[in-house]
């Protein structure tokens, strides 16, 4: 089999050679490629860190890894994936590549600034991962004091890591914000703009009110076991329940930066492949928006049994139901896009609907969550475990590996092997399920989280559980099997395989160095599919 | 070796409540899993992609429908939010009359002490159809009091008292776990519930009953110093401790607190943070001096003193002592 080759036309991925030429490039569409494969490095390694936990609790004792190990690989998986691998995914490797594109832009406003969060990305992972690899930490992801001020491990090497990388959030955020206000086309109005560029919108904002607390708390800790000075530990004259409020307004609201580009993509997809508009597109629009806010006012849903008081616990629950309307707006509109639609279910759509099912597994989990008396049962077990996973990685990830199928021909001018796409889909989902399905029942029964070693009468879902991780290690490995042979065999996609609305679609693929030989002028709404009949809500 | 084979087992008054609403739940879930799930699969396939259906009807949205499903699910999210707080203000609150269990979490261990003075490790033996009250306290990190049979869990801090209360209602022997990852060995740190008929139980509890916590604090308060101004008549130069427990204190400036678990606590370590109207600030402090046990025997000391109302009783979430 020979390559096929494209017809000569300059694009971003051949206007330049070299080295030099990608690692000082401040071209949004080559940094989202470099994003694409550093970020696609911590997932492999935060997936070994999973695997190696999965393996081990095949058997009720600790004998693969002894329990120091097994702590430190939690610890691993959960940092990495959440800080280095779920918040960053989809804002920086397709909300890079796609902002300036669907808002008809030549780049996003702070060009070099953009490089300059590539870089501090690396940068932050470089000195986690060296946390990591040097001694490793055995706090969990969310480094709770006192303990993270008592452990011998290396906490301060990987806060320092972790506080790195949010400076790489922030100033993407800032980015995203000013180009979506300052760099759209004439004519296109915000309530113009695909519900995509609302999603990266409503997550800049979080990436900056957000992070900063996060880096503050992360300096308290480091202060604190530098310099002895009482911040969080008790016996210093500190409140560790001080540190659980500071970490947790950031890491609720961090949820939402993992799942609202997510459900932007979703939305995207559904409209493309059913060929219609979105059903309520303002209320969707709206829904990201709520959501970023009330978001703000929740964290306390992980302490109803800190010893935090009685009125906060029942603030935060009902603030916690609040924030899960907008959720639900959202899965009810997707469901009513599909309505009278002309469907089609390439991989990018299995996807899309394999996220709206795990989806609202995970949210509907969440409020047994908030209900007070139930948290009390399950927090802290493989319930909380299982619904974080059905909406991060349930969510989250299918989002973006349906974003990365449905925009691949965009990022790199070629089509992928369809039917294998559609089985990794197929297998990603059922594996999945497999997986964490399993961990509800364990959690109701009562097993804690975070053991390295469990009482036999476990055993059989933890069994099922690992027995669905080989499968969804499988169905996450066949992606990288059929995509990057692609590149070189794929056939050639054209500007528009999909037959999908939205700017991104009118320039070539791959795009040329500017996106667009001429500046779109913007004159109707998003997902202006032909209709056989047109109704105004 | 105890049987736990049986999972899932309900062997508290709360724990057919918290059921009850978790099955209600699953119910509720389900049925809109297979709603929407049923809906997405009848549209995927009653409007695939066809040589006749190439071209799609354009529905903008429908401003009733939108608002129905956003107050439906509102009202409904309502109420589970009332249910779980209904059944949180009983888990949160023990009932006025229980037996007091003293429990002090250290990696990776329990030490439980019962206020008629018998100490246990990792073991705790308790009677069928009597509310316990479990007043906590971490040697060192936070770990977590968690009995799943009882559906019950509360954290346990370093230097403050949290508490939770539980009725068995079946007798066996329970898992007891640390639910709040405590470090290493956090995943040993198991520990067991023993329910037994009150009769066995007091049989049991008889044999090397060991001193009361309340009985050593009394000799405590006198080793330490504290009766030569803390006298019951109030005619020392500290403040009468008959009757403070539970009763509301007022301070220089005129703030009040609930004398709570922490304020004892609080008043013995730091003293001077707080100081009652019409009192000098001369107590010493006595930190570092006293063990987690100590302090505990001091508190049921105190506590046996006389209790000063009616609602003092310490919850999972004590009342913030107010800072002048
Ligand atoms: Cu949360
Ligand atoms: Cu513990």
């Amino acid at each position: 089999m020979s390559a096929i080759t494209l017809p000569r036309r300059e694009t971003y991925l051949n206007a330049n050679y070299g080295i030099l030429s990608w690692l000082l490039t401040t071209d949004h569409k080559r940094i989202a490629v470099m994003y694409l494969v550093s970020i696609t490095l911590m997932f492999i390694l935060g997936g070994a860190a999973a695997t190696m936990m999965r393996i081990e609790l095949f058997t009720p004792a600790s004998d693969l890894v002894d329990a120091a190990t097994y702590n430190k690989l939690f610890t691993m998986h959960g940092i990495i994936m959440v800080f280095f691998f779920l918040v960053p995914v989809i804002p920086a490797i397709l909300g890079n590549f796609l902002l300036p594109l669907m808002i008809g832009a030549r780049d996003l406003a702070f060009p070099r600034l953009n490089l300059l969060s590539w870089y501090i990305y690396l940068l932050g992972a470089g000195v986690t991962l060296w946390a990591l690899i040097s001694g490793g930490v055995d706090t969990g992801w969310t480094f709770y004091t006192p303990y993270s001020t008592a452990t011998p491990t290396e906490v301060i090497t990987a806060t320092i890591g972790v506080f790195i990388v949010g400076f790489s959030s922030i100033l993407t955020g800032l980015n995203f914000i000013v180009t979506t206000h300052k760099l759209r086309a004439p004519g296109l109005t915000w309530f113009r703009l695909p519900i995509f560029v609302w999603s990266l919108y409503a997550t800049s904002l979080i990436f900056v009110l957000a992070t900063p607390v996060l880096a503050i708390t992360l300096i308290l800790v480091a202060v604190e076991r530098l310099f002895h000075i009482g911040i969080f530990d008790p016996t210093l004259g500190g409140d560790p329940l001080l540190y659980q409020h500071l970490f947790w307004f950031y890491s609720h609201p961090a949820v939402y930066i993992m799942i609202l580009p997510s459900m932007g993509v979703v939305s995207e997809i559904i409209a493309a492949f059913a060929h219609t508009r979105l059903f309520g597109y303002k209320f969707v629009a709206f829904a990201s928006i709520a959501i970023a806010v009330l978001g703000f006012l929740v964290w306390g849903h992980h302490m109803f049994v800190s010893g935090m008081s009685l009125h906060a616990a029942l603030m935060f629950s009902i603030l916690s139901y609040m924030v899960a309307i907008p959720s639900a707006i959202k899965v009810f509109n997707w469901t009513a896009t599909l309505y009278k639609g002309s469907i089609s279910y390439d991989t990018p759509m299995l996807y899309a609907l394999g996220f709206i099912g795990l989806f609202t597994i995970g949210g509907l989990t969440g409020l047994y969550l908030a209900a007070l008396a139930v948290d009390v049962h399950v927090t802290d077990t493989y319930f909380v475990v299982a619904h974080f996973h059905y909406i991060m990685v349930g969510g989250a990830i299918m989002g973006y590996f349906g974003g990365l199928h449905y925009w691949w021909p965009k990022i790199t001018g070629r089509m992928y092997s369809e039917k294998w796409g559609r089985v990794a889909a197929i297998l990603i989902f059922i594996g999945f399920n497999a997986t964490f399905f399993p961990q509800f029942i364990l959690g109701f029964e009562g097993m804690p989280r975070r053991y390295a070693a469990y009482p036999p009468e476990y055993q059989f879902l933890n069994i099922l559980s690992s027995l669905g991780a080989v499968l969804l290690g499988v169905g996450y490995i066949l992606p990288a099997l059929y995509l990057l042979p692609s590149l070189w065999f794929g056939k050639a996609a054209g500007a528009n395989p999909w037959n999908a609305t939205g700017l991104e679609w009118t320039t070539a693929s791959p795009p040329p160095p500017n996106n667009f030989d001429k500046i779109p002028i913007v004159t109707t709404g998003p997902y202006q599919y032909p209709g056989k009949k047109e109704t105004i809500g | 070796m105890p049987d736990f084979s049986q999972l899932l087992n309900e062997a508290s008054t709360m724990a057919s409540a918290v059921d009850l609403l978790f099955f209600t739940l699953v119910a509720m879930s389900s049925a809109v899993v297979i709603v929407i799930g049923g809906l997405i699969v009848y549209f995927a396939v009653k409007y695939r992609r066809t040589p006749e259906n190439q071209i799609a009807d354009q529905l903008a949205g429908s401003t009733r429908l939108e608002i129905a499903w956003t107050v439906i699910p509102l009202l409904v999210a309502l109420g589970i939010f009332g249910w779980g707080a209904r059944l949180y203000f009983d888990i949160v609150q023990p009932p006025a009359q229980a037996n007091d269990v003293y429990v002090v979490a250290k990696q990776w261990m329990w030490e439980l002490q019962h206020a008629e003075g018998k100490r246990e490790i990792n073991t705790l033996h308790v009677p069928l159809g009597e509310p316990i009250r479990l007043t906590m306290v971490s040697q060192d990190v936070i770990h977590s009091f968690y009995v799943p049979a009882f559906r019950i869990k509360q954290d346990i801090l370093p230097e403050r008292y949290t508490s939770t209360w539980f009725q068995a209602t079946a007798p066996g022997t329970y898992r007891l776990f640390c639910a709040e990852y405590c470090g290493t060995l956090h995943s040993g740190m198991l520990g067991e519930v023993v329910v037994m008929e009150p009769d066995a139980y007091r049989s049991w509890l008889g044999v090397d009953a060991g001193q009361a916590p309340a009985v050593v604090g009394e000799h405590l308060f006198v080793q330490f110093g504290c009766s030569g101004c803390h006298k019951p008549d109030n005619s020392g130069p500290g403040p009468s401790l008959v009757g403070v427990f539970g009763s509301t204190v007022t301070f220089q400036d005129g703030t009040t607190a609930l004398a709570d678990e922490n304020y004892v606590r609080e008043s013995i370590l730091n003293p001077s943070a707080q100081i009652v109207k019409g009192y000098e600030a001369i107590m010493p402090s006595f930190q570092g001096q006293l063990s987690e046990e100590q302090l505990l025997a001091l508190l049921a000391y105190i506590k046996s003193l006389g209790s000063g109302g009616a609602g003092a009783t310490p919850t999972g979430a004590p009342t913030p002592t107010i800072q002048p």
